[in-house]
């Protein structure tokens, strides 16, 4: 196996790795980090925290969003919490037992070194969240309260309500502010980067477009972060912001940056069934939910009764039958294929049928009965008892049950909920080294951009930790050995031939796309898009879907750049010629996804190939042959050569993964 | 693409650019379902208007599920529209009634000028934070987490607070265009803990000093504020931030 790609992984015991590595990266100097620019593009957990972070060292910012302000980044949908081994609860919690739990939810697919600095820093994370006035969740003693999530038997999850992600991000956003006023950090608001500007081999800045006036910037730094977030948008449909989008990390990729195992995507299990086909987005309900709800569907099929109707005998918990040992509680790629299993058995509730119950009753019954012992009411009445079950689960979930409500038009306090799976987030992403640099010298990537962390199934609550991680406690010390080289290199000015040759490349493709004025919208295109990738590259994949998937979507391409029509100007704020950029570098996505697809031989975490699986319908892993990080090195229109970096367990044995 | 039966007439807000007058078109829309999001209504009307070949609405959105603060429609005279504690892009079309008339504008203030149709320039609330809404605190300072307890009340309250989703609705609500519920919001949660008292003072004043020079106006109480307010944050920060303020000008913490 041909491996042109250096993890650098440091040697040593997997515990000390990072302690030692961190004591002798090479540092810049206060003086020195005042004259070196760095570029972050993205606000969102990595961005906004790797942004102020580095301008409190004292490195010139410049940071850039899409949004009308930072704090908009899509990491503020994030719910149901964040986890950290800080072992508060004393139920045997470690550094070493988060690094495990990650490594086995990721199916055996994400580097030890990196998983387990991860884990080591989440501590941290808490830490400094706290000190910045970010009100998680107490308990009366005022200490911090946790709860449980998928693929774990601890409870490590730290969370504010259902809305941990926006108290997390206006945390960072904050300190972010802070550098802004200050003037350590320069904000550019509703700017989105078109391309990484290349000089000499290294990354030397960005084309951005003012969103507002149309107008490309040039803008240089000694380095350029990609915080932007994940790719899920490629399917349409998916929990992700309208916004989000892959286009800064696809112009990279087109400059050179590998990107890796582009199809570990993420199916979220319980999510709010589609309505109808004017949906235009996905909403998540927590994982955090499955704390307390029960998930089942009716043990006969095509049972028309409603929910609360169906005796308790005739209902199916295929989750606590099948996996006993985690229950509800199992990762979420096990429990979206299970949800998907029964209904695709004709087993599915509501309308559609493409949905299955999570229900509440059993918590506000038990937590109703908690609440009558508290306030000595030893007669109390079934009322009485739902009622004070209800309040509970209220504080706990509210604001997710009036979501639910305002979305469906029903109570879930009454009736059990109808979920069902939905794409959510993004394993893959641009490949990086463990300093967090692409193969592009002076690129980096943070967060869900990159791939780095979570193998190919991502634990509930480790999206809000690893963005954090990322920003705050790794690149600060990893962009050192990089920067450190650096210092004697002077600001190169935006009118060298490399900016005005990338600034005429980006206007060129805008002309192009005005131009076509044909007759289908970017949002008819992307709606498309999104059908071939749900349908053949989604929850279940196999190889002649796959073939005809990438046949498909280079038709539709061709399609895109004959027939698309963009109403408006460029020289203005224009969301549909911003739309059409993105949608176009979707569709190239898409086809090298069903390529990374068709490549791997096995199914393993998210990434389920129907012709590998077990008598037990479970994912059925090649060790042999795909133990390895699949790196996907872009050479021209729909050819990418592929550079496999093998995973090497020192410490981890590997084993089929079991939640039973 | 018809999924539904109901028929609403909508008046949109039209404006080129920030330089040009706007005026209030109105459209058609037809066989709406009433499982449709309020946005998702527009989404139909734009692809509409594409295929006659006309410029589509613009209007700001991201998440489209009520955190983010990105969504700003002023409708039928109620920024949101017509739900308390919902967000426009959580609205659904079944909060309305087939045949009627839906008058749609962007935010109204002179701090939140207009950039296109029903998109607005809300910078002047990261301002505002910059100024001082944060605790200064830099990475890698931080002590334990649970080695400051924090009563579960104070904790719930700065939690109530910290709620704000920045959308300026608030703003949009008020007679006097004043910021004073998002600002009091942040100097509430911050002054509520702990960690937020060394700083307590000088971020009521710097906020304050900073949403005057953008020119918000001034509060004169009428309520609407929180009444608007898609995450019903409460007057009672109001009346918290008058005293903070009161305090920091008269250099008590009390």
């Amino acid at each position: 196996m041909s491996n042109k790609l250096d993890a650098k992984i440091p040697e040593g015991p997997l515990s000390d790795k990072w302690t030692k590595y961190r004591s002798t990266v090479p540092l810049v100097n206060p003086a020195n980090k005042r004259s070196l620019e760095i570029i972050v593009v993205g606000t969102g957990l990595a961005g906004a925290s790797a942004a102020a972070t580095l301008a409190e060292l004292g490195y010139k910012v410049k940071a850039f969003c899409f949004q009308d302000s930072p704090r908009r980044a899509h990491s503020i949908a994030a719910q149901g919490g964040i986890n950290a081994a800080k072992n508060y609860q004393n139920d045997g919690d470690s550094v070493y037992r988060l690094f495990y739990d990650t490594i086995k939810g990721g199916d055996y697919r994400a580097r030890e070194g990196n998983v387990h600095r991860l884990a080591e820093v989440s501590g941290n994370i808490i830490d400094q969240c706290v000190a910045q006035g970010v009100p998680f969740a107490r308990e009366y003693g005022g200490l911090l309260s946790n709860r449980s999530f998928g693929g774990t038997q601890v409870q490590r999850t730290f969370y504010a309500a259902g809305q941990t992600g926006q108290q997390l991000l206006l945390g960072a956003y904050s300190g972010l502010e802070r550098q802004v006023g200050i003037g350590n950090v320069t904000m550019y608001t509703r700017h989105e980067m078109l391309d990484v500007v290349m000089i000499d081999g290294k990354a030397r800045g960005i084309i951005a477009k003012n969103l507002v006036t149309g107008e490309l910037e040039r803008h240089f730094g000694h380095a350029v972060l990609l915080c932007t977030g994940g790719y899920g948008n490629v399917f349409y449909l998916s929990t992700n912001a309208m916004g989000s989008n892959v286009t800064a990390a696809w112009k990279a990729h087109k400059k050179g940056a590998n990107f890796a195992n582009p199809c570990y995507t993420q199916i979220h299990p319980t999510c709010i069934p589609v309505s109808g086909d004017h949906q235009s987005k996905l909403t998540l309900m927590s994982e955090s939910l499955r704390n307390d709800g029960r998930i089942w569907v009716p043990k006969q099929k095509d049972d028309k009764r409603a929910g609360n109707d169906i005796p308790e005998e005739e209902r199916d918990y295929y989750l606590e039958r099948r996996y006993p040992a985690f229950g509800n509680l199992v990762p979420r790629d096990i429990a979206s294929r299970a949800a998907k299993e029964r209904c695709d058995a004709g087993y599915g509730v509501g309308a559609s049928k493409m949905a299955v119950y999570l229900d509440f009753a059993f918590a506000i019954d038990r937590y109703g009965k908690i609440e009558a012992n508290k306030k000595n009411m030893h007669d109390a009445s079934k009322e009485q008892i739902t009622e004070m079950g209800r309040a509970v689960v209220k504080e706990k979930y509210g604001n997710l049950f009036d979501m639910y409500k305002q979305i469906t038009g029903e109570d879930p306090y009454v009736l059990p909920m109808r979920i069902y799976p939905a794409v959510h987030y993004t394993m893959g992403g641009l490949w990086v080294d463990y300093n967090l640099m692409t193969n592009v010298p002076g690129l980096y990537a943070l967060g869900e951009a990159n791939f780095s962390d979570h193998g190919a199934n991502r634990l509930g609550a480790s999206a809000l930790m690893q963005g954090l991680a990322d920003g705050y406690f790794v690149i600060p010390y990893t962009i050192g050995s990089y920067l450190s080289s650096e210092i004697r290199t002077k600001s190169i000015p935006t009118d060298h031939p490399a900016f005005v040759e990338a600034e005429k490349a980006v206007q060129d493709r805008i002309n192009k796309l005005i131009n076509i004025k044909g007759k289908q919208s970017p949002e008819s295109f992307h709606k498309r898009l999104g059908k071939i990738m749900w349908d053949k590259c989604g929850m279940a994949r196999n190889e002649k879907g796959l073939k005809e998937a990438i046949a498909e979507i280079q038709a539709l391409k061709k399609e895109f750049w004959s027939d698309l029509r963009i109403m408006g100007d460029a020289d203005e704020f224009n969301p549909e010629l911003d739309k059409a950029g993105r949608v176009a570098d979707f569709i190239e996505l898409g086809e090298l996804m069903c390529v990374d697809a068709l490549n791997r031989n096995e199914s393993c975490g998210g990434h389920f190939r129907e012709e590998f699986q077990t008598e037990e319908g479970e994912a059925l892993r090649d060790d042999e042959n795909y133990m390895y990080v699949a790196a996907w090195e872009y050479e021209g229109e729909s050819k990418w050569n592929l550079n496999p970096e093998p995973l090497i367990y020192e410490n981890i044995k590997i084993a089929q993964r079991s939640y039973k | 693409m018809s999924e539904g039966n109901m028929n609403i007439t909508l008046k949109v807000w039209r404006q080129k650019n920030k330089k040009t007058s706007g005026k209030l078109e109105t459209y058609q829309v037809e066989g709406i379902s009433e499982d449709m999001s309020f946005l998702e209504m527009f989404d139909v009307l734009n692809e509409r208007l594409v295929s006659e070949g006309t410029e589509p609405i613009a209007f700001d959105h991201d998440c489209r599920e009520g955190i983010c603060g990105m969504c700003s429609m002023y409708i039928n005279g109620q920024p949101h529209g017509p739900l308390q504690g919902v967000t426009t892009c959580q609205l659904h079309m079944r909060s309305f009634k087939n045949g009627d008339t839906i008058v749609v504008e962007p935010w109204r203030s002179v701090a939140f000028p207009v950039v296109k149709d029903l998109v607005v320039d809300r910078s002047s609330f990261d301002r505002i934070i910059a100024s001082g809404g944060y605790i200064s605190v830099n990475t890698g300072n931080a002590q334990d987490g649970n080695s400051l307890p924090i009563p579960k009340d104070d904790a719930d309250k700065a939690f109530a607070a910290a709620a704000c989703i920045g959308c300026g609705a608030c703003v949009s609500a008020c007679k006097n265009a004043s910021a004073m519920l998002f600002v009091s919001a942040k100097v509430s949660q911050l002054a509520l803990l702990p960690q937020g008292q060394p700083e307590r003072q000088d971020r009521a004043m710097k906020m304050v000093a900073q949403m005057d020079a953008e020119g918000f106006g001034s509060c004169t109480n009428t309520g609407a504020c929180a009444a608007e307010c898609p995450k019903e944050i409460s007057l009672e920060n109001i009346a918290r931030l008058n005293r903070e303020y009161l305090g920091a000008s008269l250099g008590s913490t009390n």
